[in-house]
């Protein structure tokens, strides 16, 4: 496979002489390391999951961990509409820099996804965006950007919610509350301690929101519910920070996905909205998304983006070129854009089908508990109710892969295990 | 964390809290009594209802936010691309060009993309956190035998050096660092933004436009025990001074004698002299004495890959369990960075790395791009000599890498942008590679005009 001369390190060249020789003249200190005190750090809770998976020589396990979408065959998707994208790009394009703001056309067209094809917004240039690394990278930046010009502020972050959010503001310096967010007895949303940490917050508090398909619950607020948060967001004047990584893996229809982003703007309000690629276009590893925010006007706009960009800059400069090439491949296609909406339809309704029969396998096996939430849940996750020991039994009994907060990867389900699942989860449970 | 007291709001929420009050009639409308959850929503709506011409409430929170210089060095592509001029030459940022003034994409890397689009059975998960695993052991394995490195895949230098500075931040006992001067536009703030404090030492002599190193070494030496130092592998930028292989070897004793710790930059290995391992050698002495260091390495240039961000920060370490733990917590600086790298530019970076011919292939490429560097160096200084320009422009031959720092002064440079459309940043340095034999007469018509003419 790899060639022996090849594999000499590009800058550090063949092993280093270290004779006792060549450290006296050297001079090199020969005690301890400056990094001596340096602790192993905590496995990633989520990615830790997969690595034990790989890890695990049993021909019955099962990987239902990090949220990356497969087949019915367990497998890793590439779209049609990705490949053939990547056929028209490979060996066309030069790959300089992209600005730092990172390619226009693919914010363009990401931008009319959240904001609505013909959204006056976009006509009017009151929104300031930057291509992002992914999610978590529009997230970080804006996490930076409020740090450098609101350093008074803070943020809400909804329980439970995706781990890295936390890391992500505290690593920005912004101090962090929550507000509760789901019912554990109903495994449904607590709307009423949200609402009232939503009031009791001090004005003008900014709050981090999941737009659609919460992670790790799949407990999304009604229609009418949004409309009541969006409300109460305007009396109280706080900040909406939608953080939306499966617009179009909740409902399949990306339209309807942007809805509580949609009547926040009908409202009036000025949002900011992470946006990410790597679910719902399987652009995992590419990195692509957009940071969005929306301002008063085209001037507040372009001076916000070049402040975002500055941001930008000493961190990774410019984002990375291929996937936003992917992208804009994409959706400025009408062609490819139609098999797009396609295939995440199918993607959404494959994982709407494991629902059903997760749910179904436990009924017929006679489970004492409710299992309705399976199928009253959204997108990639099912928060099952289980507890972290349960989730360990599952785990080193039944081989079954998964957070320990009982978040399951409905992207991970096929017809071919649900069954071993349904019936390990019964066995776990059904002596309560 | 913060305590529980609630922070004041900032001063211009405060205003816009105010003009919202007045605006609704000075009913202060975060009373419990216009919230009630049992009046109908309609009606509440209405008596908050936005107007149709402006945004909610005329109230942004960045409504202060100003806007922001353009980057010195990027901006210069700006103006440059604004500018209708025909005769315009572009020699602002670093990135190669070829003699018809392209940009160009190495032959492996054609052949390297296509290997991958054709291979159907790759996918495009998420790589691990610290990258491609092939990758980084390919770009930066110091001995196999030893594992004394931790390298991790990072988005190109820039990555690289701000995911290695907030390491630096948060785990090394000192928290300055001393960068060259003059250095990299970027690196003050990759430095400061990751939460290390900034020095300088001296490096430049504008009157040799050469190496001043005597004023390295009394600089260095003054620092204190554990300073962090940052050091161009080779090609410095903006000067393209380098020291000797000699001055290296002082430099090294004199850095572990005070317990130094040298974070490279090498952003141009195979730029400087055409050869990859001629170019590495100052990292290679620091690795040899089986000390410790930092590398944050780019190919950007050396590949051409410079939008796809492909680069990798390595930290040789005293030992291998220490290398362990130290990538455990290089994991945690980057999850919250950005959670994982791009896979494209690595990927195509391995595919060549790890195949011999794909290998040899690059090395060829690379040296024909430094090999027309270096024949542009020469044919800009045989036109300012065949011109009689006043001054000794022996430095345009002696640098090295993508720039020469030509030694022009602010003034001269706004002179060269206005009257005759070079476009370079304003510390008068030029990036060779945007030279092609057809613009040199221009760019050399410009210093001379610029030096000659009457302030």
């Amino acid at each position: 496979m790899a060639s022996r001369t090849a594999l000499r390190g590009l800058i550090t060249g063949r092993g280093p002489a270290r004779s006792a020789a060549a450290a006296f003249i050297s001079g090199a200190r020969s005690i301890s390391s400056w990094w001596g005190a340096v602790e192993p750090a905590a496995k990633d809770p989520i990615l830790g999951v997969t690595e034990a998976f790989l890890a695990d020589p049993s021909p019955h396990k099962v990987n239902v961990g990090v949220g990356a979408y497969r087949d019915d065959n367990g497998k890793p998707v590439v779209l049609d509409c990705v490949r053939e994208a990547e056929r028209r790009i490979a060996g066309s394009q030069n790959m300089e820099y992209l600005p730092m703001g990172g390619s226009v056309k693919m914010i363009h067209e990401t931008l009319k996804l959240a904001y609505g094809e013909n959204s006056e917004f976009l006509k009017d240039k009151r929104i300031a965006a930057i291509q992002a690394l992914s999610g978590t990278g529009a997230c970080r930046v804006f996490a930076d950007f409020q740090r450098r010009f609101l350093p008074d502020s803070q943020i809400y972050i909804p329980v439970p919610t995706w781990a890295n959010h936390h890391n992500i503001w505290r690593d920005a310096h912004v101090p962090q509350r929550t507000f509760h967010y789901y019912h554990p007895e109903s495994r449904g949303l607590d709307f009423a301690a949200l609402m009232d940490d939503v009031k009791n917050a001090p004005n003008g508090s900014f709050f981090l929101l999941h737009a659609c398909a919460h992670n790790p619950t799949g407990v999304d607020p009604t229609e009418e519910q949004w409309r009541e948060i969006s409300y109460q967001f305007k009396v109280k004047r706080h900040f909406a920070f939608f953080d939306m990584a499966y617009q179009g893996f909740a409902s399949g229809d990306p339209e309807r996905d942007a809805k509580a982003i949609r009547i926040f703007l009908e409202d009036g309000h000025l949002i900011g909205c992470a946006q990410s690629y790597a679910k719902n276009m399987g652009l995992y590893g590419q990195r692509v998304g957009c940071l969005s925010i929306l301002c008063e006007d085209e001037l507040q706009a372009v001076a916000v983006k070049s402040q975002l960009q500055q941001i930008a800059r000493p961190m990774y400069s410019n984002p990375p070129v291929h996937g936003a090439l992917i992208v804009s491949t994409i959706l400025g296609d009408p062609e490819l854009k139609n098999l797009w909406l396609k295939e995440v339809k199918g993607m959404a309704d494959r994982i709407i089908g494991m629902r059903t029969a997760l749910r179904e396998n436990l009924e017929k096996l006679g489970s004492p508990l409710p299992w309705e939430h399976i199928t009253n849940q959204i997108g990639m996750f099912c928060y099952s109710g289980l507890t972290p020991e349960q989730v360990d039994r599952l785990t080193n009994e039944y081989h079954i892969y998964m957070t320990r907060n009982g978040r399951i990867s409905m992207a991970g389900v096929t017809t071919g295990n649900v069954g071993y699942l349904a019936n390990a989860i019964h066995e776990i449970t059904k002596s309560g | 964390m913060e305590d529980a007291t609630v922070r004041p709001i900032g001063p211009s929420t405060g205003r816009r809290l105010s003009a919202l009050a007045r605006h609704l009639g000075g009913d202060h409308p975060a009373s419990p009594s216009s919230t009630s959850e049992a009046a109908p929503m309609a009606s509440l709506n209405h008596a908050i209802a936005p107007s149709h011409t402006s945004a909610f409430h005329g109230g942004s929170v960045f409504g202060n936010v100003v806007q922001a210089p353009e980057d010195p060095i990027l901006g210069v592509t700006v103006a440059y691309n604004k500018d209708p001029s025909p005769v315009k030459v572009n020699l602002g940022v670093g990135a190669y060009r070829t003699e018809e003034g392209k940009p160009l994409v190495l032959n492996v890397v054609r052949r390297a993309e296509q290997l991958l689009v054709n291979d159907l059975s790759r996918v495009k998960e998420y790589l691990p956190i610290t990258g491609l695993a092939e990758f980084n052991k390919l770009s930066a394995n110091p001995a196999i035998q030893e594992n004394r490195v931790a390298t991790v895949q990072c988005l190109s230098g820039t990555g690289s050096l701000r995911v290695g500075a907030e390491f630096l931040a948060k785990h090394y006992h000192e928290r300055t660092i001393y960068i060259p001067l003059p250095t990299w536009g970027n690196h003050p703030k990759v430095f400061t933004l990751a939460g290390l404090s900034v020095k300088t030492y001296r490096y430049y002599d504008p009157t040799t436009r050469g190496l001043n190193f005597q004023g390295l070494l009394e600089d260095l030496n003054a620092s204190p025990t554990g300073a962090i130092v940052l050091l161009h592998a080779c090609a410095h930028n903006p000067t393209g001074v380098d020291p000797t292989v000699e001055q290296w070897e002082q430099i090294r004793q004199l850095m572990r004698s005070k317990e130094l710790l040298p974070f490279f930059d090498s952003a141009y290995q195979g730029f400087a002299s055409g050869n990859l391992d001629a170019d590495a050698q100052s990292v290679r002495l620091f690795v040899a004495d089986g000390g410790e260091l930092l590398a944050a390495q780019s190919y950007a240039k050396n590949m051409g890959l410079y939008g796809e961000r492909v680069g990798a920060l390595s930290i040789v370490c005293r030992a291998a369990d220490v290398a362990g733990r130290v990538e455990s917590q290089l994991k945690l600086v980057i999850r919250p960075m950005y959670s994982n790298p791009p896979i494209h530019g690595a990927s195509i970076v391995a595919t060549i790395l790890r195949d011999r011919e794909l290998y040899n292939e690059w090395t060829v490429e690379l040296k024909a791009m430094a090999d027309r560097i270096i024949s542009m160096r020469h044919l800009l200084y045989d036109a300012l000599r065949s011109r009689g320009t006043p001054g000794d422009w022996s430095h345009i031959i002696k640098q090295i890498g993508m720039f020469t720092f030509t030694g022009l002064n602010t003034e001269q440079v706004a002179f060269m942008t206005r009257e005759y459309h070079i476009y370079m940043t304003s510390d008068g340095r030029i990036s060779m590679a945007g030279l092609s034999s057809r613009t040199v007469p221009h760019l050399a018509d410009a210093i001379h005009a610029a030096v000659t003419r009457a302030v």
